[in-house]
C-alpha cells in the first residue's frame, strides 16, 4: 500500500486564510475602521496578554491536561507587581515578584495533578477560585491605579511603542517562537505531545510524565504572570476581576488555531492567529454595529464551530455520526 | 512484588541466558506484565534483586533510561508508539539526538530512522518513512518498527509483551518473521505470548506463571504443543480445585 502525504506542509495554514478572510469581510462591512491602521495597532495592543495565555495553553493541551487557574494568575500576579510597584516603587523587582507569584500556582497545580493524581480540570478549577479569592481578600477588592509607571524604562521596556507598534506584540510573538521550538524542535515539548498522545507510551519510553507536568504548569504559570504583567502595565491599573472574561477568549484562540482536544496534536502558529482573529472578532463585530452583548455568544459558538470542525477533520466517522445522527439510534463508536 | 496488600510476584527466580528466546506464559492476572515492567524499569520492585549480566542493580536507581543504559529493550503490546507522532520522533523519543540545551537534530534523526526503516526493518516500497505517522501503519508494521527500534539501539536483551496480540493472521506472520531476526542475531530475548504454538515454536525455554509464582520451567522439546496445552489445562483445573476447596 501507498500513503501518499502532501508535498509540503505549512503549519497554520488554514487558519492564516480565515484571518485573511475575516480581516477582507470586516474591511467591506466596517471600511471606516478596518481600513485604517488604528485598529490593527490597536490588536498589537490587547492581544498580547491572552495571545500568550494561549501559547501556553497550547502546550498544556498537547500534553492532555487542562488549565483553568489563569484567570487568577492574571488576577494574583497582576496584583503583586501593581502592589509591590505602587508600595515600594520596584520596577524589575515587581516583575520578577509577579513571574515568582505565577511560577508557585503552576507548581502547585502540577503537584496536585503529576504528584496526588487529580484531573487537572478539577485541579485548576480549584485552585482558580482560590486563587482568585486569596486575590480579593489581598486587595481588599480594590483596584490600584500605577500611573506613573510610564515614567519607569519597565513600561517602555515591555508594553512602549516603536514607531505605532505596541512593543507587547514583540514580546508576544518572542514567546511564540520561542514556545514553538519548545514543542517542535526541544525534547521537553515532545514529550508532552507524547504525553498527550499516549501516557502509557511515554511512561513505557522512559519519559518522566509527573516531573514533566510539573515544569509544564510552573511555565504556564509563569507565562500567566508575564500575561498579566504587560496587562498591568498597558492598562496602568489593576483591575481586581482583570483576567476573569479570558477563559473563553483563550480557550477559542487555542481550539480555533488546530490543536487537538485530546492532546498529543498541537499549533503554536494555530494558537498565534487565533488569538488575534478572537481579538478581531471581539472589535469586529463592535465596528459592524452588533452591539456588544453579542461578543461572548458568537465567541463561544466559533469556539464550538472550531472544535466540530476540527473534530470532523482528525476523523470522517464524526461527520457521518453527526450527518446520519437520529435521536432514539445508538451513537455510533468513534475514534478519540 | 506488591501493590498494597495485592502480591503481584512471589519467589520469582528467572534467569535468561545471553543468546537464549525465554517463553513467558501464563494466564492473565499470571504476573507476566508485572514482571516485565519490573525488569524494564517502568515499576520499582518491593523486593527482591535484579541481576544484569551478574552484576546486581539498585532497585532504587533503576529507571526505564537505565534500562535502555544497560541494552534492555521492551515492545509491549499497543503501547510501543504514539499514534499522533511521525516516526522520526517515535524511533527516538527518550533517546533524542540532541544539542546541549535539549534541542533535536530533527534532520539527523530523519536521515537515521530512513536508514533504519529500509536496511534494519526492511520496509522499502511500502510509502513508510520517517514523516509516516504511526496511527496510518498496520499493527504488524507498528510491532515491526517497535522490534526495529529495540535492535536499532543494539539491545542485548529484547522483551516482546504479546506482540501478536490483535493482529490479522498475515501480520502476525510479519511479526514473527521479526522474532525469528532477533533470535538469529544472537540476542536474548524474553517472549510473552497466549499464542502456545508460537512461543512454542519459537522459545529456547518456556516459563510458565500462575498467580505470581513460577511453576514450570520446560526446556525445548520437552513437550510437543498438545503436552503443552495439557499441561496448562491440568495447572488451571489445580487452581480451580484449589479453589473449589
Amino acid at each position: 500500500m501507498t500513503r501518499r502525504r502532501p508535498a509540503v506542509r505549512i503549519e497554520g495554514l488554514p487558519i492564516i486564510g480565515v484571518l485573511l478572510v475575516l480581516i477582507a469581510v470586516f474591511m467591506i462591512a466596517a471600511p471606516q475602521v478596518f481600513l485604517g491602521y488604528r485598529i490593527y495597532m490597536s490588536f498589537l495592543a490587547t492581544v498580547p496578554p491572552q495571545l500568550i495565555l494561549a501559547l501556553g495553553l497550547t502546550l498544556v493541551i498537547a500534553s492532555g491536561e487542562i488549565d483553568l487557574s489563569f484567570p487568577s494568575v492574571i488576577a494574583f500576579s497582576g496584583f503583586l507587581f501593581a502592589w509591590a510597584f505602587k508600595t515600594y516603587e520596584l520596577t524589575w523587582l515587581a516583575l520578577l515578584l509577579a513571574l515568582a507569584g505565577g511560577a508557585l500556582i503552576g507548581w502547585v497545580n502540577g503537584v496536585l495533578v503529576a504528584v496526588i493524581g487529580m484531573p487537572s480540570i478539577i485541579a485548576t478549577l480549584a485552585t482558580q477560585f482560590f486563587w482568585g479569592g486569596i486575590t480579593t481578600v489581598l486587595t481588599g477588592g480594590l483596584s490600584y491605579a500605577i500611573r506613573t509607571i510610564d515614567d519607569f524604562a519597565i513600561h517602555d521596556v515591555l508594553v512602549g511603542r516603536i514607531g505605532v507598534v505596541p512593543v507587547q506584540a514583540l514580546w508576544a510573538t518572542a514567546v511564540a517562537v520561542g514556545l514553538w521550538f519548545v514543542l517542535n524542535r526541544h525534547r521537553f515539548g515532545e514529550h508532552l505531545l507524547f504525553i498527550g498522545d499516549n501516557v502509557s507510551v511515554a511512561r513505557m519510553v522512559g519519559v518522566n510524565v509527573g516531573r514533566e507536568k510539573i515544569k509544564l504548569f510552573t511555565l504556564m504559570g509563569v507565562l500567566g504572570a508575564f500575561a498579566a504583567v504587560l496587562l498591568t502595565a498597558e492598562n496602568k491599573n489593576f483591575f481586581n476581576t482583570q483576567g476573569s472574561g479570558f477563559l473563553l477568549t483563550v480557550m477559542a484562540a487555542v481550539f480555533i488555531g488546530g490543536t487537538s482536544i485530546f492532546g498529543g496534536k498541537a499549533t503554536i502558529v494555530g494558537s498565534y492567529v487565533g488569538a488575534y482573529i478572537i481579538g478581531m472578532i471581539e472589535a469586529g463585530l463592535v465596528a459592524t454595529g452588533m452591539q456588544g452583548f453579542w461578543v461572548r455568544a458568537v465567541v463561544g459558538l466559533v469556539f464550538l464551530a472550531a472544535v466540530v470542525f476540527h473534530l470532523t477533520m482528525e476523523d470522517s466517522t464524526r461527520m457521518r455520526a453527526l450527518l446520519n445522527f437520529r435521536f432514539g439510534r445508538p451513537a455510533p463508536k468513534l475514534r478519540e | 512484588m506488591a501493590f498494597g496488600n495485592v502480591v503481584a510476584l512471589k519467589n520469582i527466580s528467572l534467569e535468561v541466558g545471553a543468546d537464549e528466546t525465554v517463553g513467558l506464559i501464563g494466564d492473565n492476572g499470571a504476573g507476566k506484565s508485572t514482571l516485565i515492567k519490573i525488569v524494564t524499569g517502568v515499576l520499582k520492585p518491593t523486593g527482591g534483586r535484579l541481576y544484569i549480566r551478574d552484576r546486581l542493580v539498585d532497585p532504587e536507581r533503576y529507571s526505564v533510561r537505565r534500562a535502555h543504559d544497560l541494552r534492555i529493550e521492551a515492545v509491549h503490546q499497543e503501547k510501543s508508539l504514539a499514534d499522533k507522532q511521525p516516526l522520526w520522533r517515535n524511533l527516538f523519543v527518550g533517546r533524542q539526538i540532541t544539542n546541549r540545551l535539549g534541542f533535536i537534530d530533527v534532520k539527523r534523526q530523519k536521515e537515521v530512522a530512513n536508514r533504519l526503516l529500509l536496511e534494519q526493518i526492511g520496509f522499502r516500497g511500502a510509502g513508510i518513512d520517517a514523516d509516516s505517522t504511526v496511527g496510518d501503519l498496520s499493527g504488524g508494521e507498528r510491532q515491526g518498527i517497535a522490534i526495529g527500534r529495540a535492535m536499532y539501539f543494539d539491545a542485548d536483551l529484547i522483551i516482546l509483551d504479546e506482540p501478536t496480540v490483535a493482529l490479522a493472521l498475515k501480520e502476525v506472520q510479519k511479526v514473527l518473521d521479526f522474532v525469528r531476526r532477533i533470535k538469529d542475531s544472537g540476542r536474548a530475548c524474553i517472549y510473552i505470548e497466549h499464542n502456545l504454538a508460537h512461543v512454542h515454536e519459537l522459545a529456547d525455554r518456556l516459563v510458565i506463571l500462575d498467580r505470581g509464582e513460577v511453576v514450570s520451567v520446560l526446556g525445548r522439546g520437552d513437550l510437543s504443543l498438545a503436552e503443552l496445552t495439557r499441561h496448562l489445562i491440568d495447572l488451571q483445573s489445580a487452581r480451580e480445585g484449589t479453589r473449589a476447596t
